[in-house]
Order: C-alpha cells, then sequence, then structure tokens
C-alpha cells in the first residue's frame, strides 16, 4: 500500500500539527494565567504575542496587550490564524479531506471538537475559567491523539501522521521555554535567591514535566537544569532532542517499509540537527542565548517541512 | 398535543385521498405493514420525538451534512430525517426492480444506438434534433466503445405513487444520481435507533452497495487489467454532495481524489502518490460532463483532468458513468421513453412514465393548450424544477403567460396531469401527519444490471408540500424492503 496520494499524506500531516499545535497554545495560555495569579502584580501577556511572532497583526486591532485582548486572540479568534480556534478548523477541515482515510470515530471526535469550539464565546471563557477551559482543549487535543492511536490504520500515512505532530511540538516546546525563560530568569545568575521555584515548577508542570523531571532531579531546580529538561532530555516526550529523534525515527522507518527513494533531504538536515543538539550542552545554549537556540531549533523545524513537502506532497 | 391519546400516534391520523405507503388505501389495505404499525401504536409520541432527536444529534456528530456557504461562514446541515420508515411490500419491489432493469437496459441501447448508427432517429421514433440538438449530446462520443455497451453504470429513477398505488416514473437519472448515501446512512440510523421496531421483520440489506458498485467499475476497466485500480473523482469538499463521495469511497475501498490528483501521459490516467505516479483503470466520476476535461469540453474547469477524454477514446481508462448520458435523462427524451423501451426491447414499460403530452406532437399541443389549467407545464431543457407551471396553483394570468411561451415555441415543452402523490405517516411536532413522498431506486450495472433493494425516500415536511428536494424543505426516511 505505497499508492498514497501525495494531497492526503500532506492533509495527515498538518491535522497533527493543528491538534498539537492547539494543544501546545492551550499550555502556553494556561501556564501564563497560572503565572499571574501566583504573582502579586502583573505579568506580561505581551511575550505571549511575541513568541508567536505575532505583534503586526496583533497591535493592528488590539492597543495593548490585556490579559483579556491575549486569551481572546489565542483562543477563539476566528480570524487569527494562530488562534486554537482556527488550529482546531484547520485540523477539522483536514480531517474532511481525510475522511476516506481515517477512522469513523477519528473523524466524530473531531468533528464535536469543532462545534464545541464553534460555539464556545468569551462569556463561556470567563465563566468557566481560562485553567478549566484550556484542561477541556488539551483533553480533546489528547483524546484525538487517543482515539487515532487506537483505530488508525498503519500505512504510509501513520507515518506522516507522527512527523507532523512531532515537528509542531519540537517548534512549540521551544516556544514555550524561551517565553518563560526570559521572563524567569534573574538578571544576575548568582542572585539565586531570586529564582522562584513555584514559577519553574508551573513551567514544567505546563508541559506536563514536573513530575518526570523530579525523578531525573530527585534534588533542587535550578532553571538551566529545566531548559536542559524540556531541550535535551532524551526520555521526556517533549524535549526538543526527543521530538527530533522521533521525526528522523518516521522517516527512516517509511522509507525502508514502502521502499521509497525520496526523502533523502529531509534525513541530511535531520542528521545535522541532531549532531548539532547532541553537541550542545545547556551551558553553551545559555551562553550563547536560549533566544537564538530556540530560534535556531524553529528554523530547524520550517526548514524540515519544506523538504518532507517537496519530497512527499510536490 | 395533550389531548391526543400518548398510547396511540395513529388515533389522529387519516390520508384520505391519497395511497399511503404505511397503511395502504380502503381499496388496497397494506396488511404487510401490521406489525410495524402495531409497534408503533404502543410508542409514545415523547418516545419518538426523544429518539428522533437522538437520531439528528447523531447525524450532525457524524458529519452526515450538507454545507451552506454564506458571506462569511460556512454552516453544516443534516438533511432532515423522518423515523417513521417507508416500506415496500415484496410484491411491489419485484415491479420496481424489473422495471428498473428494463429501463436501465432501454437507456443503455438507446445510448448504444445515437452514438453509433442512429437506427432509432432514421427509423422516425424520435426526432432528430431532440437529440442530436440537445445541449447533452457529446458529439466526441459518436463511435466510441464502451465495456459492455453500458453507459449509464448508476442510475437513479424517481418514481412516484399515485392515488390508485400505482408506480409512475418522473424522471430518470442517468449521469451522476446522488443520494445513495442517505439509503445506507439512515438505515444505519435506525438500526441504532429503533432495534425494536426492525426485529424479525425480514427487511433486505442495503450495506453491500458500495461492494456492487466497485464490482461494476472493475468490470469495465481497459482489458488485460488483472486487478483494476478504481478512483472516485469529486469535485472537492465545497462540493454539496461531498460527503456522499466520502461515504462512497469509503464503502468501496478506493481512494476519493480530485482532479489536481490526477495526470493524463500517453493517453493513460495517473494519480499523484508519495511514491510517484500510479496507474488508474476506472474512475467513478462525481463530476458532470461539462468539467471532466477543459481540453475537450469547459476550458475553464479546474475540477477535471486534461487529456481525459483522449485516454477514455483510446480505451485506456474505463469511466462511469459514461460520458453523454445526459441526453437519455432529458425531460423532452423522457416523453418517448415507452417508446424507446418498446423500440429496442419489444416489450411494454413494467413502470409507466407520468402520462406526458409532447407539444411538439399536434395532439400533445391541443391537450395541453385545452387543459392547460389542470396540467403541470414543464419546459424540457431545464432541471430542477425550473420553470414548471403548476396549472391548478396558478393565476389567470400566469396561465396566460405560460399558454403564449407553448404557441411559440411548442417544442420546449411537455406538460403532465397533476399527480396525486402519495403519503407516508411523518413525525411533525410530536404527531403523525400525512406527508408526500417520492422514491429513487439505484440500479447498479457493469456487465449487467442490480438494483439496491431500498432507496431514497424523500419525504416533502411542509403541509402540503410536493416538493421533496432537500434544497426546499424536504427530508428523507429510511426505506425497507420486505423479504417476503
Amino acid at each position: 500500500m505505497n499508492d498514497l496520494l501525495s494531497r492526503y499524506a500532506e492533509c495527515v500531516f498538518w491535522m497533527a500539527r493543528y491538534v498539537e499545535r492547539a494543544e501546545n497554545v492551550a499550555r502556553i495560555l494556561d501556564v501564563h494565567e497560572t503565572f499571574t495569579r501566583d504573582r502579586t502584580g502583573s505579568v506580561n501577556w505581551s511575550s505571549v504575542v511575541t513568541i508567536h511572532a505575532d505583534d503586526e497583526r496583533f497591535y493592528a486591532t488590539h492597543p495593548q496587550a490585556s490579559a483579556k485582548a491575549v486569551v481572546d486572540f489565542y483562543l477563539l479568534d476566528p480570524e487569527n490564524p494562530t488562534s486554537i480556534f482556527s488550529s482546531i478548523r484547520a485540523a477539522r477541515d483536514n480531517a474532511r479531506t481525510l475522511r476516506p482515510l481515517i477512522s469513523t470515530e477519528m473523524w466524530t471526535h473531531i468533528n464535536v471538537f469543532y462545534n464545541t469550539m464553534k460555539s464556545m464565546t468569551p462569556a463561556d471563557v470567563s465563566m468557566t475559567g481560562l485553567s478549566q477551559t484550556c484542561s477541556i482543549i488539551k483533553e480533546n487535543c489528547q483524546t484525538h491523539f487517543g482515539i487515532t492511536e487506537g483505530t488508525f490504520y498503519r500505512d504510509a500515512s501513520w507515518y506522516f501522521y507522527l512527523m507532523g505532530k512531532y515537528l509542531e511540538r519540537a517548534d512549540q516546546t521551544s516556544r514555550i521555554l524561551d517565553i518563560k525563560y526570559n521572563i524567569l530568569t534573574p538578571r544576575e545568575p548568582a542572585d539565586a535567591s531570586a529564582i522562584d521555584a513555584s514559577q519553574w515548577n508551573a513551567l514544567l508542570r505546563s508541559v506536563a514535566g514536573y513530575h518526570a523531571f523530579r525523578r531525573t532531579h530527585p534534588r533542587g531546580l535550578s532553571p538551566a537544569a529545566v531548559a536542559q529538561f524540556l531541550l535535551f532530555d532524551s526520555s521526556f516526550p517533549r524535549s526538543v532532542t526527543m521530538c527530533f529523534r522521533q521525526v528522523d525515527d518516521m522517516v527512516h522507518r517509511l522509507r525502508a517499509r514502502f521502499g521509497l527513494r525520496n526523502g533523502a533531504v529531509a534525513l541530511e538536515r535531520l542528521d545535522e540537527v541532531r549532531a548539532a543538539m547532541d553537541q550542545h550542552t545547556i551551558d553553551d545554549v545559555l551562553r550563547e542565548g536560549l533566544h537564538e537556540f530556540s530560534d535556531w531549533i524553529q528554523r530547524q523545524a520550517l526548514d524540515l517541512t519544506a523538504d518532507i513537502q517537496r519530497d512527499f506532497f510536490g | 398535543m395533550a389531548d391526543i391519546d400518548p398510547t396511540d400516534l395513529f388515533s389522529d391520523y387519516t390520508a384520505t385521498g391519497y395511497y399511503c405507503e404505511l397503511t395502504g388505501s380502503k381499496a388496497q389495505p397494506a396488511d404487510h405493514n401490521d406489525l410495524l404499525v402495531d409497534r408503533l401504536r404502543r410508542m409514545s409520541s415523547e418516545e419518538l420525538v426523544r429518539r428522533s432527536r437522538i437520531a439528528e444529534r447523531e447525524l450532525f456528530n457524524l458529519g452526515i451534512t450538507f454545507t451552506v456557504y454564506s458571506e462569511r461562514e460556512s454552516i453544516d446541515r443534516i438533511l432532515p430525517f423522518d423515523v417513521v420508515p417507508r416500506v415496500i411490500s415484496a410484491a411491489d419491489w419485484k415491479i420496481l426492480e424489473s422495471g428498473s432493469i428494463q429501463r436501465v437496459a432501454a437507456l443503455n441501447l438507446f445510448l448504444k444506438d445515437i452514438y453509433n448508427d442512429q437506427k432509432i432517429l432514421k427509423d422516425g421514433v424520435i426526432p432528430r434534433d431532440l437529440v442530436v440538438g440537445n445541449k447533452n449530446f457529446r458529439e466526441q462520443m459518436m463511435g466510441v466503445k464502451v465495456p459492455h455497451d453500458t453507459y449509464v453504470h448508476v442510475c437513479g429513477i424517481d418514481v412516484v405513487r399515485d392515488a390508485d398505488g400505482n408506480f409512475l416514473v418522473l424522471e430518470d437519472n442517468a449521469r451522476c444520481p446522488s443520494g445513495v448515501s442517505y439509503v445506507v446512512e439512515n438505515r444505519h440510523m435506525m438500526q441504532r435507533t429503533f432495534p425494536d421496531l426492525m426485529s424479525d421483520i425480514g427487511i433486505r440489506p442495503v450495506s453491500s452497495y458500495g461492494q456492487m458498485l466497485l464490482e461494476a467499475c472493475s468490470e469495465i476497466a481497459p482489458e488485460g487489467v488483472d486487478d483494476p485500480t478504481v478512483v472516485l473523482l469529486s469535485p472537492g469538499t465545497f462540493n454539496s454532495a461531498y460527503f456522499e463521495h466520502i461515504f462512497l469511497a469509503r464503502e468501496m475501498g478506493v481512494p476519493l481524489v480530485e482532479g489536481r490528483d490526477l495526470i493524463v501521459e500517453n493517453d493513460r490516467v495517473f494519480m499523484k502518490t508519495i511514491s510517484g505516479l500510479r496507474p488508474v483503470h476506472t474512475i467513478y466520476r462525481r463530476i458532470d460532463d461539462d468539467y471532466l476535461d477543459p481540453e475537450v469540453f469547459r476550458p475553464d474547469s479546474m475540477l477535471g483532468v486534461p487529456g481525459l477524454m483522449r485516454a477514455y477514446r483510446a480505451g485506456n481508462l474505463g469511466l462511469a458513468n459514461a460520458v453523454g448520458t445526459g441526453v437519455a435523462d432529458d425531460k423532452a427524451v423522457y416523453a418517448y421513453m415507452p417508446r424507446i423501451i418498446r423500440y429496442y426491447l419489444d416489450e411494454e414499460p413494467i413502470l409507466s412514465n407520468v402520462e406526458t403530452y409532447i407539444c411538439r406532437e399536434p395532439e400533445g399541443l391541443k391537450y395541453t393548450l385545452d387543459n392547460m389549467a389542470d396540467l403541470v407545464v414543464k419546459p424540457v431543457g431545464e432541471s430542477g424544477g425550473y420553470g414548471v407551471v403548476i396549472g391548478p396553483k396558478s393565476s389567470e394570468a400566469e396561465l396566460a403567460e405560460s399558454r403564449a411561451k407553448v404557441i411559440e415555441n411548442p417544442e420546449n415543452f411537455i406538460s403532465q396531469p397533476m399527480i396525486k402523490l402519495s403519503v407516508c405517516p411523518t413525525l411533525i411536532e410530536g404527531i403523525l401527519e400525512p406527508r408526500h413522498v417520492d422514491l429513487r431506486p439505484f440500479a447498479v450495472t457493469g456487465k449487467k444490471t442490480w438494483v439496491l433493494p431500498g432507496g431514497l425516500t424523500r419525504v416533502a415536511i411542509r403541509r402540503g408540500s410536493l416538493v421533496v428536494n432537500s434544497s426546499q424543505g424536504g427530508g428523507s426516511k429510511d426505506t425497507w424492503v420486505m423479504e417476503s
């Protein structure tokens, strides 16, 4: 069965990406609000806008980055292509195209999820609470992944699904870390007392990594250790290293199983990216700038997408 | 609603003057439905309404919807589903089945003739200009050989029932008839929500449609291809019948492709896959002739595939339905169908036409003009009910206008008597009321013809309405064909 239509492969790749993206944006909003709750004084919501490189579009319609404006923009705004609503709409559009390929359970769930998001209003969100709303979204995304795992036929499309999911996750994990690291790290590295442990705690929880982090670091919690964990841990399912390894694995397995010759360019780039990840220590990263490193990760994800696009979706 | 006896849904139900699909008529009571009617009588209105809501919710969640586009957004609507089934007795089905097979046979012989020797035109059975001058006649099909001489692989024949319980053909759909997905999905829905109503009744299953269609499509693949690749060609997700395309592709287990997924090289068709180009042997197309191949038909079509007709004419591609079948389901040609059946098959039609007066013939014109107020006058070139004048429901002025048009251009019109369409009990705001229904059985033909035991029953939800089209508030029902 290697007669998968290129167009279907592309749709599967993007369906997975959009659901992964929605989940991560929900995580970002959730953790950001947690920060607000724990702090006296205001948290700067503009960083959420900056991290998505949305400044121009956001400020064109909003005078300032108030909590409400940013939440509305990223949660429900149908005009904002990076909002959770837009992601779920795009995922559902792809699923609709893919209906001949995906299971009825997958389709029905995403269709109902989309209709739930479509009927949600800002008033509903303030009534339910942002955190609860984000939980609903996260759980729906995870339900999607679970149903897919349990029902999606494992032909070539399965590999594209996982490529999309892990590429998006690598990108998003780097964004979450980037946004928080700058806010939370004190200017003077020596000033350990200024490190707000509860905030780092919240950051780890936002990526469901607190418990795993504790298992590997039973004592203490330093910003560098957290950053190291999210970037390089070899077993944490949301670490950037882990995500790139998965993408690499999927391209290899796809080629081997179906005897495909295309995909070589993506594999070459993946080799380079993984080598670079292996060679960097967290100290290197922090010295050279975490933000720059995050940017580099996001650029690699972009280039890999282009490679896959060119090689398979033509 | 309060004063209705909740234990008997039929206490206020009458269908006087019409044939009822569930209870029959005084002259012909429908005994075969006694068990079902009895079970319905034991059901309360609340229960029926409750389950009806569950069914509609489920149809929405499953996305068994058609999409309505407005300026800013798209809205998904379900085709209203009525939970009271329409039942066809085994004896009635025999008539419908054999009548459909006969009709498809005649349509195919007619198409083969007009695209080859044109004997029927030479013999003067049907006017030449009506056929070759028809906008759906495709010059490009002249002399093209199609496998098994089958042109109409999927045919939907619209049938109604008059007050005496006779079936009459309203029109033939020989291009891309739609609606079969509802036949199967409505059955699934009933099985989930009304298992108690259905058990032990002996209903013929409808689930084999996809496999039968795939078989027919395989039978028309080019010669020498053992394991043909069949695809379903759709205009895409914005098409209002997209759900049906998905449904059929899934049931047939074939790729659902769009024009941009296909390419023609050396008069052969290929699809673009992740491992390069793969050959395609048969296309079940849900795109009209006009959009199929911009090299031959509309040059601005983005939906089709350039070169498709070259591959088809070269015998490298099976196409269902064949190109040019639209001339056979045209309203003007419809009027000649009884004569076409007699001409090719030397048989009397098993299913009658609605009596039709052909205005291009002097006696038909005279009868039409003399009886305008009682007749339905239809222009022949149009579809979708456009330009139809219903005599009994028209004003003097409208009739005068219609009369002038007919006199000016008689060959453009036919007329038919008003048919008292049969009714079926339908759940309206918690009670059962009679509503008009029609029936579209589906006939699939490769080497030979198979008719799906069932069909799409459309119901006009509005009281008194005869219009069953989904675009005008029509709904659908599950259609049961009895085993015995």
